[in-house]
């Protein structure tokens, strides 16, 4: 795969946190980057709050979270960033509680994104909060090369699924309670959507369990993917080793041979420790 | 005044500050920030990821564990091996705008001989900082925890090259300072402590350690007290300069280490949540020349 030559700035910087937005269990974060370069689709930043990170559950967070964007848009002063995520954990729960106007400090645009291949129709597969890096690559997709792309999205229920409606992104749905669109998983979809024709490359982020479907699915059929991982990361540059995954050729750091891994490199998209 | 040129090594340094090692890959930094990287090279000298004979992939995965003060990691010594440390990285680092220390781990006295004695001649190197005290490596504090193979293995690595040795010590030992006398005594030029703190997590779905390599060694603000207690008993035991680390996050941090009697101050957790923490807390230091400020 061709590496992503988005340079990000050294350090971190501040981002004032423009609008939050909820919906459902799900939290929309727009911040305003005013240093950094247009990222590519699939690459992630590293996120803290300037103020009160830390003193959560069991004293934390302490590290910065890593976040794939979702969309990113020219405003004035320089990029908004819109984060799409879920309270899970000490991390997540603090930044979805920030404030308009609350100070964040962020670090990158990180990792390699997406390889887009043009001359392939591509498919495109979220779930849960992996919808993240896969809206950005539609938008890539449909509003800068005005090109098509299917777009599949599973959710657990009918209350996550609303918020796919907020992106406005056109897809098929599958909600594991039934109660929008196909009634189980994702890869239900996928599966039919490869049954018209096997000249596609499907671009997957989602829960592990969904991931290694997906890979399975698709090498089954022979067709190319791209699986956007997600593991614990303390530095997000390559500096700490610790969010590798096993791949054939060894260890791979998600942060900066990643995270978005073709399903051809992995036996496996679970990884303990991995997609939390 | 804090934050000015230090000597040490017959070198002169631009400042005290540090990176510990298997904190910041320079050479992946490069990468990911490109030249911005070398016209603000946060340390005044880069110590590397600690390099062994034969290559390792390093322990499975799950690494991490997150404390409310610090982090538990399991990394393992992942590395290229010292064959292709020679051919691949070291003519990168050598690029690097900071003198370059190398860190090198042996299972065996053979072992770390063999690798400071292909990399003696180098003239890229200022110094080598032998790792006697990885918690994630079957063999790694055994011989941070005694004197006598402390000072077994330092002096057998005297003979076996001219350039300055330190050793990095275990923060496992009751008596630090007798460990740091051993190793002057066997003619090391300096030590560098603390290294992490063997910690364990277990796993929040119940039963066994989250961690790949079970245990880990515990890092991050949490071991400041420790390192600080540990840096002071040492610099007072010993002649040869002291290089503090554990917890440093700040200005305030580096200078409570320099008064401890450190001669230069490592970086280490703090550079995974600011990849430029190194500038920042010796700007912070130097700030401190200017007023005196209380603990808060």
């Amino acid at each position: 795969m061709t590496q992503a030559c988005v340079t990000a700035p050294f350090g971190r910087r501040s981002a004032p946190v423009r609008s939050i937005e909820r919906s459902g269990p799900y939290t929309f974060l727009r911040a305003l980057d005013a240093a950094g370069p247009k990222p590519r689709a699939g690459q992630f930043y590293m996120l803290q709050t300037a103020r009160g990170w830390g003193g959560g559950d069991d004293g934390r967070p302490y590290l910065p979270r890593a976040l794939s964007f979702a969309r990113v848009e020219q405003v004035n002063g320089g990029l908004e960033l819109t984060y799409f995520l879920e309270s899970v954990g000490p991390g997540t729960a603090r930044l979805a509680a920030c404030a308009t106007g609350e100070e964040l400090l962020i670090a990158g645009p990180f990792g390699n994104g997406f390889d887009l291949d043009r001359t392939r129709p591509p498919v495109l597969v979220a779930g849960g909060v992996g919808l993240a890096p896969i809206v950005a690559l539609d938008d890539k997709i449909r509003k800068t090369d005005g090109a098509r792309s299917t777009v599949l999205v599973g959710m657990r229920d009918g209350e996550r699924a609303a918020a796919i409606t907020k992106f406005g992104v056109e897809c098929g749905i599958a909600t594991e309670d039934g109660s929008a669109g196909h009634a189980g998983y994702v890869t239900a979809l996928l599966e039919r959507e490869l049954e018209d024709g096997h000249d596609s490359t499907v671009y997957a982020c989602g829960p592990p369990a969904m991931l290694e479907a997906v890979r399975a699915l698709c090498s089954e059929r022979e067709v190319p993917c791209q699986l956007a991982l997600e593991s614990g990361m303390a530095c997000g540059y390559g500096a700490c080793y610790g969010c590798v995954v096993p791949t054939v050729d060894g260890y791979a750091r998600l942060c900066v041979d990643g995270p978005v891994l073709p399903g051809d490199k992995l036996e496996t998209a679970i990884v303990k420790g991995a997609g939390h | 005044m804090y934050g000015g040129p230090v000597k040490i090594f017959g070198a002169e340094l631009a400042h005290p500050v540090v990176n510990g090692s298997g904190t910041f890959d320079a050479l992946a930094a490069r990468r990911v920030f490109g030249e911005q990287l070398d016209a603000r090279f946060p340390f005044a000298a880069y110590v590397s990821k600690t390099i062994t004979l034969e290559p390792r992939p390093g322990n499975p995965p799950p690494r991490l564990w997150e404390l409310g003060q610090g982090m538990i990691n399991s990394i393992g010594l992942p590395n290229k091996g010292l064959a292709r440390f020679i051919e691949e990285d070291l003519p990168a680092y050598a690029m690097l705008p900071a003198p370059l220390i190398v860190s090198v781990m042996g299972f065996s006295g053979d072992e770390l001989a063999a690798a400071v004695e292909a990399l003696g001649e180098r003239s890229e190197i200022l110094a080598f900082e032998l790792n006697f005290s990885c918690p994630n490596v079957e063999t790694g504090n055994i011989v941070g925890s005694s004197p006598e193979e402390t000072a077994a293995m330092t002096s057998l690595l005297r003979g076996r090259t001219e350039k300055p040795l330190i050793a990095k010590l275990s923060p496992s030992s009751a008596r630090p300072d007798q460990i740091a006398l051993a190793a002057e005594q066997a003619g090391a030029n300096a030590v560098s402590l603390i290294n992490t703190l063997p910690g364990m997590a277990v796993d929040p779905s119940g039963g066994g350690p989250w961690l790949g390599g079970g245990g880990g060694g515990m890092s991050g603000p949490a071991v400041r007290p420790v390192a600080l207690a540990q840096v002071s008993r040492v610099a007072e035991a010993v002649e040869i300069p002291v290089i503090g680390m554990g917890g440093v996050s700040c200005g305030r941090d580096a200078r409570e280490m320099l008064d401890a009697g450190a001669t230069l101050v490592g970086v280490g957790t703090e550079n995974f949540r600011d990849p430029a923490a190194g500038e920042r807390i010796l700007a912070e230091l130097r700030e401190l020349n200017q007023s005196s400020v209380e603990r808060k």
